[in-house]
Protein backbone atom coordinates (compact mmCIF):
# COMPACT_ATOMS: atom_id res chain seq x y z
CA UNK A 1 0.00 0.00 0.00
CA UNK A 2 2.38 2.77 -1.04
CA UNK A 3 1.63 6.44 -0.79
CA UNK A 4 2.67 8.89 -2.97
CA UNK A 5 3.02 12.53 -2.19
CA UNK A 6 3.94 14.70 -5.22
CA UNK A 7 4.38 19.02 -4.66
CA UNK A 8 1.91 18.93 -2.15
CA UNK A 9 1.33 22.36 -1.08
CA UNK A 10 -1.23 23.95 1.11
CA UNK A 11 -1.36 27.94 2.34
CA UNK A 12 -3.39 29.05 5.21
CA UNK A 13 -4.11 33.05 4.18
CA UNK A 14 -1.69 33.14 1.93
CA UNK A 15 0.95 31.79 4.31
CA UNK A 16 2.03 28.53 3.04
CA UNK A 17 2.10 25.99 5.51
CA UNK A 18 3.51 23.00 3.53
CA UNK A 19 5.18 23.98 0.75
CA UNK A 20 5.82 22.13 -2.28
CA UNK A 21 6.47 18.40 -0.36
CA UNK A 22 7.25 15.32 -2.43
CA UNK A 23 7.86 11.77 -1.64
CA UNK A 24 6.60 8.33 -1.45
CA UNK A 25 6.02 5.88 0.96
CA UNK A 26 6.61 2.37 0.27
CA UNK A 27 4.60 -0.44 1.23
CA UNK A 28 5.52 -2.08 4.58
CA UNK A 29 7.30 1.09 5.13
CA UNK A 30 7.48 2.92 9.08
CA UNK A 31 8.12 6.51 8.50
CA UNK A 32 9.35 8.80 10.38
CA UNK A 33 8.03 12.16 9.99
CA UNK A 34 9.87 15.19 11.91
CA UNK A 35 9.62 18.78 11.92
CA UNK A 36 9.80 21.53 14.54
CA UNK A 37 6.14 22.39 15.53
CA UNK A 38 4.65 24.25 13.02
CA UNK A 39 7.01 22.74 10.19
CA UNK A 40 3.60 21.37 8.55
CA UNK A 41 4.03 17.66 9.98
CA UNK A 42 -0.25 17.71 11.04
CA UNK A 43 -0.91 19.86 7.98
CA UNK A 44 0.54 17.05 5.50
CA UNK A 45 -1.43 14.35 7.63
CA UNK A 46 -4.54 15.96 7.52
CA UNK A 47 -4.56 16.21 3.70
CA UNK A 48 -3.71 12.59 3.06
CA UNK A 49 -6.63 11.64 5.77
CA UNK A 50 -8.60 13.56 3.36
CA UNK A 51 -9.74 15.96 6.19
CA UNK A 52 -8.84 18.93 4.04
CA UNK A 53 -7.59 19.32 0.53
CA UNK A 54 -4.24 20.58 -0.37
CA UNK A 55 -3.99 23.80 -2.13
CA UNK A 56 -1.95 22.55 -5.07
CA UNK A 57 -0.08 18.72 -5.26
CA UNK A 58 -1.81 15.48 -5.47
CA UNK A 59 -1.75 12.75 -3.13
CA UNK A 60 -2.95 9.39 -4.20
CA UNK A 61 -2.62 6.29 -1.82
CA UNK A 62 -2.40 2.94 -3.41
CA UNK A 63 -3.00 4.33 -6.79
CA UNK A 64 -6.33 6.55 -5.89
CA UNK A 65 -6.22 10.36 -5.48
CA UNK A 66 -7.34 11.41 -2.20
CA UNK A 67 -9.90 13.33 -4.05
CA UNK A 68 -11.42 11.65 -6.70
CA UNK A 69 -11.50 8.53 -4.13
CA UNK A 70 -11.82 9.88 -0.99
CA UNK A 71 -14.07 7.55 0.31
CA UNK A 72 -12.04 4.23 -0.66
CA UNK A 73 -8.92 5.84 0.71
CA UNK A 74 -10.29 6.88 3.88
CA UNK A 75 -11.42 3.53 3.98
CA UNK A 76 -7.73 2.24 3.64
CA UNK A 77 -6.91 4.59 6.24
CA UNK A 78 -6.32 4.40 9.90
CA UNK A 79 -5.79 7.91 11.34
CA UNK A 80 -4.93 8.96 15.41
CA UNK A 81 -5.04 12.76 15.07
CA UNK A 82 -2.50 15.22 17.20
CA UNK A 83 -4.20 15.16 20.70
CA UNK A 84 -5.51 12.56 19.83
CA UNK A 85 -9.61 13.32 20.72
CA UNK A 86 -12.27 10.91 21.59
CA UNK A 87 -15.80 11.09 23.00
CA UNK A 88 -15.32 11.69 26.59
CA UNK A 89 -18.71 10.12 27.52
CA UNK A 90 -18.80 6.91 25.60
CA UNK A 91 -17.28 3.89 27.50
CA UNK A 92 -14.49 2.49 25.46
CA UNK A 93 -16.19 -0.93 23.44
CA UNK A 94 -19.76 1.19 22.52
CA UNK A 95 -16.63 3.54 20.99
CA UNK A 96 -14.94 1.34 19.27
CA UNK A 97 -17.87 -0.29 18.56
CA UNK A 98 -18.96 2.89 17.00
CA UNK A 99 -15.89 3.51 15.03
CA UNK A 100 -16.63 -0.16 13.76
CA UNK A 101 -20.07 0.46 12.35
CA UNK A 102 -18.49 3.78 10.65
CA UNK A 103 -16.21 1.81 8.41
CA UNK A 104 -19.04 -0.64 7.71
CA UNK A 105 -17.70 -3.44 10.03
CA UNK A 106 -20.96 -4.71 11.68
CA UNK A 107 -22.27 -7.42 13.44
CA UNK A 108 -20.60 -10.57 14.59
CA UNK A 109 -17.13 -9.11 12.67
CA UNK A 110 -17.20 -6.16 14.27
CA UNK A 111 -17.33 -8.13 17.92
CA UNK A 112 -14.53 -10.20 16.38
CA UNK A 113 -12.41 -7.19 15.25
CA UNK A 114 -13.25 -5.38 18.72
CA UNK A 115 -11.90 -8.67 20.87
CA UNK A 116 -9.12 -8.23 18.97
CA UNK A 117 -8.37 -5.03 19.43
CA UNK A 118 -8.81 -4.56 23.14
CA UNK A 119 -6.53 -8.14 23.35
CA UNK A 120 -4.10 -6.11 20.86
CA UNK A 121 -4.19 -2.82 22.97
CA UNK A 122 -4.41 -4.38 26.86
CA UNK A 123 -7.59 -2.65 27.13
CA UNK A 124 -9.30 -5.30 28.98
CA UNK A 125 -8.94 -4.38 32.42
CA UNK A 126 -10.93 -0.74 31.14
CA UNK A 127 -13.21 -2.22 28.54
CA UNK A 128 -16.74 -1.06 30.36
CA UNK A 129 -14.80 2.61 31.68
CA UNK A 130 -16.11 5.73 30.10
CA UNK A 131 -12.92 7.15 28.06
CA UNK A 132 -13.08 10.13 30.10
CA UNK A 133 -11.89 8.25 33.15
CA UNK A 134 -9.05 6.73 31.60
CA UNK A 135 -5.18 7.50 32.09
CA UNK A 136 -3.78 9.25 29.32
CA UNK A 137 -1.81 6.55 28.49
CA UNK A 138 -4.98 4.19 28.58
CA UNK A 139 -6.57 7.03 26.48
CA UNK A 140 -3.98 6.55 23.78
CA UNK A 141 -4.39 3.14 23.48
CA UNK A 142 -8.05 3.56 22.83
CA UNK A 143 -6.88 6.07 20.12
CA UNK A 144 -5.05 3.37 18.16
CA UNK A 145 -7.12 0.60 18.60
CA UNK A 146 -10.05 3.27 16.70
CA UNK A 147 -7.39 3.86 14.41
CA UNK A 148 -6.83 -0.11 13.78
CA UNK A 149 -10.54 -1.04 13.70
CA UNK A 150 -11.04 -1.75 10.33
CA UNK A 151 -7.58 -3.07 9.79
CA UNK A 152 -6.27 -0.55 7.93
CA UNK A 153 -3.34 -0.97 5.64
CA UNK A 154 -2.00 2.45 6.14
CA UNK A 155 -1.95 3.76 9.72
CA UNK A 156 -1.31 7.55 10.21
CA UNK A 157 -0.12 8.49 13.63
CA UNK A 158 0.00 12.26 14.64
CA UNK A 159 2.66 12.41 17.87
CA UNK A 160 1.42 9.17 19.23
CA UNK A 161 3.66 9.46 22.42
CA UNK A 162 2.87 13.15 23.33
CA UNK A 163 2.34 13.69 26.82
CA UNK A 164 3.10 9.75 27.93
CA UNK A 165 5.82 9.00 30.63
CA UNK A 166 8.37 6.95 30.19
CA UNK A 167 6.92 3.50 30.42
CA UNK A 168 4.02 4.40 28.08
CA UNK A 169 6.06 5.80 25.53
CA UNK A 170 8.01 2.28 25.36
CA UNK A 171 4.77 -0.02 25.26
CA UNK A 172 3.33 2.64 22.65
CA UNK A 173 6.72 2.04 21.05
CA UNK A 174 6.35 -1.33 20.86
CA UNK A 175 3.11 -1.64 19.75
CA UNK A 176 3.67 0.65 17.01
CA UNK A 177 6.29 -1.70 15.86
CA UNK A 178 4.13 -4.95 16.37
CA UNK A 179 0.99 -3.37 14.61
CA UNK A 180 3.62 -1.55 12.01
CA UNK A 181 4.86 -5.24 10.59
CA UNK A 182 2.53 -5.45 8.02
CA UNK A 183 1.33 -2.50 7.19
CA UNK A 184 2.27 1.03 6.14
CA UNK A 185 3.03 4.06 8.70
CA UNK A 186 3.52 7.16 9.21
CA UNK A 187 4.78 8.31 12.44
CA UNK A 188 5.07 12.17 13.37
CA UNK A 189 7.15 13.06 16.16
CA UNK A 190 9.31 15.25 17.60
CA UNK A 191 11.10 12.95 20.25
CA UNK A 192 14.24 11.71 18.42
CA UNK A 193 15.22 8.57 19.76
CA UNK A 194 11.64 7.17 19.11
CA UNK A 195 12.82 7.53 15.40
CA UNK A 196 15.56 5.86 15.75
CA UNK A 197 13.78 2.84 17.88
CA UNK A 198 10.52 2.66 15.13
CA UNK A 199 11.50 3.69 12.41
CA UNK A 200 13.08 2.68 9.18
CA UNK A 201 12.99 5.59 6.90
CA UNK A 202 12.84 9.43 8.39
CA UNK A 203 11.68 12.86 6.20
CA UNK A 204 12.49 15.82 7.85
CA UNK A 205 11.01 18.69 6.83
CA UNK A 206 11.35 22.76 8.21
CA UNK A 207 9.02 25.60 7.49
CA UNK A 208 6.88 23.48 5.10
CA UNK A 209 10.05 22.48 3.38
CA UNK A 210 11.43 18.75 2.76
CA UNK A 211 14.95 19.04 3.89
CA UNK A 212 16.04 15.87 4.23
CA UNK A 213 14.85 12.12 3.22
CA UNK A 214 16.45 8.62 4.49
CA UNK A 215 17.05 5.96 6.59
CA UNK A 216 18.31 7.23 9.97
CA UNK A 217 21.66 5.62 9.78
CA UNK A 218 21.93 7.32 6.38
CA UNK A 219 21.12 10.79 7.54
CA UNK A 220 23.01 10.27 10.56
CA UNK A 221 26.35 9.68 7.45
CA UNK A 222 25.40 12.21 5.55
CA UNK A 223 25.46 14.93 8.08
CA UNK A 224 28.00 13.81 9.80
CA UNK A 225 31.44 16.24 10.43
CA UNK A 226 33.52 13.94 11.77
CA UNK A 227 33.64 11.63 14.66
CA UNK A 228 35.17 12.59 18.23
CA UNK A 229 37.02 10.20 20.63
CA UNK A 230 36.39 10.68 24.66
CA UNK A 231 39.74 9.03 26.24
CA UNK A 232 40.25 9.22 29.99
CA UNK A 233 43.03 8.35 30.97
CA UNK A 234 44.51 8.01 34.49
CA UNK A 235 47.39 9.76 34.87
CA UNK A 236 50.62 10.86 38.06
CA UNK A 237 50.98 13.56 35.66
CA UNK A 238 50.11 17.70 37.08
CA UNK A 239 50.14 19.12 33.32
CA UNK A 240 47.94 16.67 31.25
CA UNK A 241 47.50 19.27 28.79
CA UNK A 242 51.49 19.92 28.20
CA UNK A 243 52.62 16.21 28.66
CA UNK A 244 49.98 13.83 27.25
CA UNK A 245 48.24 15.86 24.66
CA UNK A 246 50.87 16.17 22.15
CA UNK A 247 51.12 12.56 21.98
CA UNK A 248 47.55 11.79 21.02
CA UNK A 249 47.91 14.91 18.69
CA UNK A 250 50.83 13.07 16.78
CA UNK A 251 48.51 9.96 16.42
CA UNK A 252 47.36 9.48 12.70
CA UNK A 253 43.56 10.83 11.54
CA UNK A 254 43.52 12.85 14.76
CA UNK A 255 42.94 16.58 14.43
CA UNK A 256 42.56 18.27 17.21
CA UNK A 257 43.29 17.18 21.20
CA UNK A 258 41.34 19.40 23.72
CA UNK A 259 41.28 18.14 27.88
CA UNK A 260 37.76 18.27 28.78
CA UNK A 261 38.80 17.34 32.91
CA UNK A 262 41.25 17.07 34.63
CA UNK A 263 40.86 15.80 38.63
CA UNK A 264 42.08 14.01 40.81
CA UNK A 265 44.44 12.02 38.41
CA UNK A 266 42.44 11.69 35.70
CA UNK A 267 42.80 13.53 32.74
CA UNK A 268 40.08 13.40 30.02
CA UNK A 269 40.22 14.08 26.43
CA UNK A 270 38.41 14.54 23.42
CA UNK A 271 39.55 13.59 19.80
CA UNK A 272 38.54 15.25 16.53
CA UNK A 273 39.28 12.43 14.33
CA UNK A 274 38.70 12.35 10.90
CA UNK A 275 35.01 11.50 9.33
CA UNK A 276 35.22 7.71 8.50
CA UNK A 277 38.25 6.54 10.98
CA UNK A 278 38.78 4.81 13.66
CA UNK A 279 41.73 5.53 15.77
CA UNK A 280 40.39 3.52 18.97
CA UNK A 281 43.37 1.13 18.61
CA UNK A 282 46.05 3.31 17.66
CA UNK A 283 45.04 5.64 20.95
CA UNK A 284 45.05 2.20 23.20
CA UNK A 285 48.73 1.16 21.58
CA UNK A 286 49.91 4.70 22.72
CA UNK A 287 49.00 4.65 26.13
CA UNK A 288 50.01 1.13 26.69
CA UNK A 289 53.31 2.05 25.28
CA UNK A 290 53.45 5.25 27.55
CA UNK A 291 52.15 3.58 30.46
CA UNK A 292 48.84 5.43 30.30
CA UNK A 293 46.03 3.40 32.35
CA UNK A 294 43.01 3.50 30.20
CA UNK A 295 39.58 4.38 32.40
CA UNK A 296 37.08 5.10 29.52
CA UNK A 297 37.05 5.08 25.76
CA UNK A 298 34.06 5.92 23.50
CA UNK A 299 33.37 7.16 19.90
CA UNK A 300 30.63 9.26 19.52
CA UNK A 301 29.21 9.87 16.15
CA UNK A 302 27.07 12.41 14.64
CA UNK A 303 23.45 12.11 16.84
CA UNK A 304 20.00 12.53 14.84
CA UNK A 305 19.53 15.05 17.27
CA UNK A 306 22.33 17.00 15.26
CA UNK A 307 21.19 16.25 12.20
CA UNK A 308 17.60 17.89 12.95
CA UNK A 309 19.11 20.80 14.80
CA UNK A 310 21.33 21.53 12.14
CA UNK A 311 18.60 21.04 9.17
CA UNK A 312 16.07 22.95 11.56
CA UNK A 313 17.65 26.07 12.27
CA UNK A 314 19.05 27.55 9.25
CA UNK B 1 -26.61 7.94 -2.48
CA UNK B 2 -26.13 8.59 1.46
CA UNK B 3 -25.46 5.52 3.50
CA UNK B 4 -28.38 4.76 6.14
CA UNK B 5 -26.03 2.81 8.07
CA UNK B 6 -23.91 5.53 8.84
CA UNK B 7 -26.67 7.98 9.48
CA UNK B 8 -28.20 5.64 11.55
CA UNK B 9 -24.62 5.12 12.98
CA UNK B 10 -24.52 8.83 14.41
CA UNK B 11 -27.97 8.93 15.01
CA UNK B 12 -27.82 6.33 17.71
CA UNK B 13 -24.59 7.79 19.05
CA UNK B 14 -25.99 11.48 19.27
CA UNK B 15 -28.86 10.15 20.76
CA UNK B 16 -27.43 7.98 23.42
CA UNK B 17 -25.19 11.13 24.09
CA UNK B 18 -28.19 13.22 24.86
CA UNK B 19 -29.31 10.72 27.75
CA UNK B 20 -26.22 9.60 29.23
CA UNK B 21 -25.78 13.21 30.13
CA UNK B 22 -28.15 15.16 32.26
CA UNK B 23 -28.76 17.41 28.98
CA UNK B 24 -31.98 15.78 27.33
CA UNK B 25 -33.54 15.48 31.32
CA UNK B 26 -33.10 19.04 32.25
CA UNK B 27 -34.59 20.26 28.41
CA UNK B 28 -37.17 17.91 28.96
CA UNK B 29 -38.27 18.60 32.15
CA UNK B 30 -38.49 22.47 31.72
CA UNK B 31 -40.08 21.71 28.80
CA UNK B 32 -42.71 19.66 30.90
CA UNK B 33 -42.98 22.39 33.46
CA UNK B 34 -43.73 25.17 31.12
CA UNK B 35 -46.07 23.16 28.83
CA UNK B 36 -48.16 21.83 31.76
CA UNK B 37 -48.24 25.10 33.15
CA UNK B 38 -50.10 26.53 30.23
CA UNK B 39 -52.00 23.51 29.73
CA UNK B 40 -53.76 23.02 33.43
CA UNK B 41 -54.38 26.80 33.74
CA UNK B 42 -55.92 26.99 30.71
CA UNK B 43 -57.99 24.22 31.26
CA UNK B 44 -58.95 24.58 34.91
CA UNK B 45 -59.55 27.83 35.29
CA UNK B 46 -60.61 28.71 31.92
CA UNK B 47 -62.71 25.17 31.38
CA UNK B 48 -61.79 24.96 28.02
CA UNK B 49 -61.55 21.34 26.81
CA UNK B 50 -58.65 21.74 23.98
CA UNK B 51 -54.97 22.53 23.48
CA UNK B 52 -55.39 25.60 21.32
CA UNK B 53 -53.82 27.82 24.05
CA UNK B 54 -50.83 25.36 24.75
CA UNK B 55 -50.38 25.13 20.56
CA UNK B 56 -50.37 29.01 20.66
CA UNK B 57 -47.75 29.26 23.08
CA UNK B 58 -45.22 26.06 22.54
CA UNK B 59 -43.58 27.63 19.54
CA UNK B 60 -42.27 30.33 21.72
CA UNK B 61 -41.09 27.55 24.01
CA UNK B 62 -39.12 25.91 21.22
CA UNK B 63 -37.50 29.27 20.55
CA UNK B 64 -35.12 28.61 23.03
CA UNK B 65 -35.52 24.84 23.36
CA UNK B 66 -34.28 24.05 20.42
CA UNK B 67 -31.07 26.06 20.34
CA UNK B 68 -30.28 24.47 23.29
CA UNK B 69 -30.60 20.58 22.36
CA UNK B 70 -28.62 21.70 18.87
CA UNK B 71 -26.05 23.90 19.64
CA UNK B 72 -23.42 21.33 21.39
CA UNK B 73 -24.15 19.20 18.13
CA UNK B 74 -21.51 20.20 15.92
CA UNK B 75 -19.30 23.12 18.18
CA UNK B 76 -18.43 20.50 20.96
CA UNK B 77 -17.20 18.54 18.21
CA UNK B 78 -15.21 20.55 16.31
CA UNK B 79 -13.85 21.95 19.77
CA UNK B 80 -12.76 18.63 21.52
CA UNK B 81 -11.45 17.73 18.16
CA UNK B 82 -13.71 14.57 17.53
CA UNK B 83 -15.04 16.43 14.09
CA UNK B 84 -11.45 15.18 12.33
CA UNK B 85 -12.38 11.33 13.75
CA UNK B 86 -15.80 11.67 11.52
CA UNK B 87 -14.12 13.39 8.75
CA UNK B 88 -11.44 10.88 7.98
CA UNK B 89 -13.58 7.85 8.58
CA UNK B 90 -15.87 6.71 4.94
CA UNK B 91 -18.52 9.10 6.38
CA UNK B 92 -19.81 11.69 3.93
CA UNK B 93 -20.64 14.93 5.55
CA UNK B 94 -24.31 15.19 4.33
CA UNK B 95 -24.75 11.84 6.52
CA UNK B 96 -22.98 13.67 9.66
CA UNK B 97 -25.14 16.50 9.32
CA UNK B 98 -28.79 13.95 8.90
CA UNK B 99 -27.48 11.73 11.96
CA UNK B 100 -27.24 14.70 14.18
CA UNK B 101 -30.37 16.12 12.88
CA UNK B 102 -32.37 12.79 13.56
CA UNK B 103 -31.50 12.83 16.95
CA UNK B 104 -32.07 16.16 18.22
CA UNK B 105 -35.40 15.73 16.22
CA UNK B 106 -36.08 12.32 17.74
CA UNK B 107 -35.23 14.47 21.82
CA UNK B 108 -37.56 16.49 20.47
CA UNK B 109 -40.42 14.28 20.25
CA UNK B 110 -39.49 12.07 23.21
CA UNK B 111 -40.47 15.59 24.30
CA UNK B 112 -43.61 15.84 23.06
CA UNK B 113 -44.53 12.33 23.96
CA UNK B 114 -45.65 12.92 27.70
CA UNK B 115 -47.72 15.73 26.61
CA UNK B 116 -49.97 13.15 24.88
CA UNK B 117 -51.66 12.71 28.57
CA UNK B 118 -52.61 16.22 28.12
CA UNK B 119 -54.75 15.00 25.50
CA UNK B 120 -55.97 11.51 27.27
CA UNK B 121 -57.05 13.81 29.61
CA UNK B 122 -59.00 15.68 27.79
CA UNK B 123 -60.70 13.05 25.68
CA UNK B 124 -61.71 11.87 29.24
CA UNK B 125 -62.74 14.99 30.73
CA UNK B 126 -64.44 16.74 27.55
CA UNK B 127 -64.88 16.01 23.81
CA UNK B 128 -62.53 18.06 21.85
CA UNK B 129 -62.09 18.14 18.65
CA UNK B 130 -59.60 15.53 17.25
CA UNK B 131 -58.19 17.30 13.95
CA UNK B 132 -56.65 20.34 15.26
CA UNK B 133 -54.81 18.24 17.99
CA UNK B 134 -53.24 15.65 15.43
CA UNK B 135 -52.27 18.63 13.19
CA UNK B 136 -50.83 20.55 16.19
CA UNK B 137 -48.90 17.92 16.87
CA UNK B 138 -47.66 17.33 12.94
CA UNK B 139 -47.20 21.06 13.00
CA UNK B 140 -45.22 20.81 16.07
CA UNK B 141 -42.82 18.25 14.44
CA UNK B 142 -42.63 20.01 11.12
CA UNK B 143 -41.68 23.35 12.55
CA UNK B 144 -39.66 21.58 15.49
CA UNK B 145 -37.29 20.45 12.51
CA UNK B 146 -36.94 23.18 11.05
CA UNK B 147 -35.63 25.18 13.81
CA UNK B 148 -33.35 22.23 14.29
CA UNK B 149 -32.28 22.71 11.35
CA UNK B 150 -31.62 26.42 11.97
CA UNK B 151 -29.85 25.27 14.94
CA UNK B 152 -27.30 22.69 13.45
CA UNK B 153 -26.68 24.96 11.11
CA UNK B 154 -26.04 27.71 13.96
CA UNK B 155 -23.57 24.94 15.39
CA UNK B 156 -21.74 23.94 12.56
CA UNK B 157 -20.46 27.53 12.02
CA UNK B 158 -18.86 27.94 15.08
CA UNK B 159 -16.84 25.98 17.63
CA UNK B 160 -18.33 27.53 20.86
CA UNK B 161 -21.52 26.37 22.05
CA UNK B 162 -22.76 30.01 23.68
CA UNK B 163 -22.21 31.36 20.09
CA UNK B 164 -24.03 28.68 18.73
CA UNK B 165 -27.68 29.21 20.79
CA UNK B 166 -27.58 32.58 20.39
CA UNK B 167 -27.29 32.56 16.31
CA UNK B 168 -29.50 29.60 16.13
CA UNK B 169 -31.70 31.66 18.70
CA UNK B 170 -31.23 34.70 16.38
CA UNK B 171 -32.23 33.13 13.15
CA UNK B 172 -35.26 31.11 14.53
CA UNK B 173 -36.50 34.70 16.43
CA UNK B 174 -36.39 36.14 12.87
CA UNK B 175 -38.24 33.38 11.49
CA UNK B 176 -40.52 33.84 14.65
CA UNK B 177 -41.89 36.90 14.11
CA UNK B 178 -41.96 37.45 10.37
CA UNK B 179 -45.94 37.60 10.70
CA UNK B 180 -46.04 39.53 13.69
CA UNK B 181 -44.25 43.03 12.23
CA UNK B 182 -46.71 43.43 9.22
CA UNK B 183 -47.55 46.19 10.17
CA UNK B 184 -44.03 47.61 10.47
CA UNK B 185 -43.48 46.45 6.45
CA UNK B 186 -44.37 48.05 3.04
CA UNK B 187 -47.98 46.78 2.28
CA UNK B 188 -46.92 45.30 -1.33
CA UNK B 189 -44.12 43.18 0.98
CA UNK B 190 -46.58 42.22 3.55
CA UNK B 191 -47.67 39.01 2.06
CA UNK B 192 -44.09 37.74 1.51
CA UNK B 193 -42.94 38.56 4.71
CA UNK B 194 -46.04 36.54 6.55
CA UNK B 195 -45.23 33.48 4.15
CA UNK B 196 -42.10 33.31 5.72
CA UNK B 197 -42.79 33.39 8.62
CA UNK B 198 -42.97 29.95 10.77
CA UNK B 199 -45.73 30.29 13.12
CA UNK B 200 -47.73 31.45 10.10
CA UNK B 201 -47.33 28.29 8.88
CA UNK B 202 -47.78 26.57 11.73
CA UNK B 203 -50.80 28.49 12.69
CA UNK B 204 -52.40 27.39 9.60
CA UNK B 205 -51.69 23.87 10.72
CA UNK B 206 -52.32 24.28 13.75
CA UNK B 207 -56.23 24.99 13.42
CA UNK B 208 -56.55 21.41 12.08
CA UNK B 209 -55.89 22.04 7.86
CA UNK B 210 -52.85 20.59 6.13
CA UNK B 211 -52.37 22.30 3.59
CA UNK B 212 -49.61 21.47 0.80
CA UNK B 213 -48.34 25.06 0.69
CA UNK B 214 -47.46 25.13 4.42
CA UNK B 215 -45.85 21.35 4.25
CA UNK B 216 -43.54 22.70 1.48
CA UNK B 217 -42.38 25.36 3.31
CA UNK B 218 -41.69 23.22 6.36
CA UNK B 219 -39.89 20.49 4.10
CA UNK B 220 -37.93 23.21 1.85
CA UNK B 221 -36.66 25.53 4.57
CA UNK B 222 -35.94 22.34 6.12
CA UNK B 223 -33.78 21.28 2.72
CA UNK B 224 -32.17 24.46 2.92
CA UNK B 225 -31.00 24.94 6.36
CA UNK B 226 -29.62 21.14 6.48
CA UNK B 227 -27.75 21.82 3.10
CA UNK B 228 -26.20 25.34 4.46
CA UNK B 229 -24.73 22.93 7.85
CA UNK B 230 -23.18 20.52 5.48
CA UNK B 231 -21.91 23.38 3.11
CA UNK B 232 -20.74 24.90 6.42
CA UNK B 233 -19.12 21.67 7.49
CA UNK B 234 -17.43 21.64 4.36
CA UNK B 235 -16.18 25.24 4.30
CA UNK B 236 -12.83 23.47 6.10
CA UNK B 237 -12.35 22.37 2.40
CA UNK B 238 -12.29 25.50 1.08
Amino acid sequence: MAIAVRNLTKTYNGQPAVDDISFDVRTGEILGFLGPNGAGKTTTMKIITCHMPPTGGTVEVDGLDIFDHSLAVRRKIGYLPEMNPLYMDMNVLDYLAYSAELHGIRGSAATGRIREMVHLCGLESVHFKDIGELSKGFRQRVGLAQAMIHDPEVLILDEPTSGLDPNQIVEIRHLIRQLGQAKTVILSTHILPEVQATCDRVIIINDGKLVADGSPEQLQRQYQSGESLTVELKTPSTDPLQELAPKLRVLAHVNAVTLAAHERGVARFDLAVEKGQDVREAAFRLAVSEGWIVLEMHRRVTTLEEVFHKLTTA
Amino acid sequence: MPNVANILAIFRRELRSYFNSPVAYVVIVVFLAIIGWFFTSNLFLMNIASLRVVFELVPLVLLFFVPAITMRLLAEEKKSGTLELLTTKPVRDGEIILGKFLAAWILLAAALLPTLIYVITLLVLGAPDPGPIVTGYLGLLLMGAVTIGIGLFASSITENQIVAFIIGFLIILVFFLMDKVLMYVPEGLASTIEFLGIDYHFGNIARGVVDSRDVIYFLSLLTFSLCCATVSLERRKW
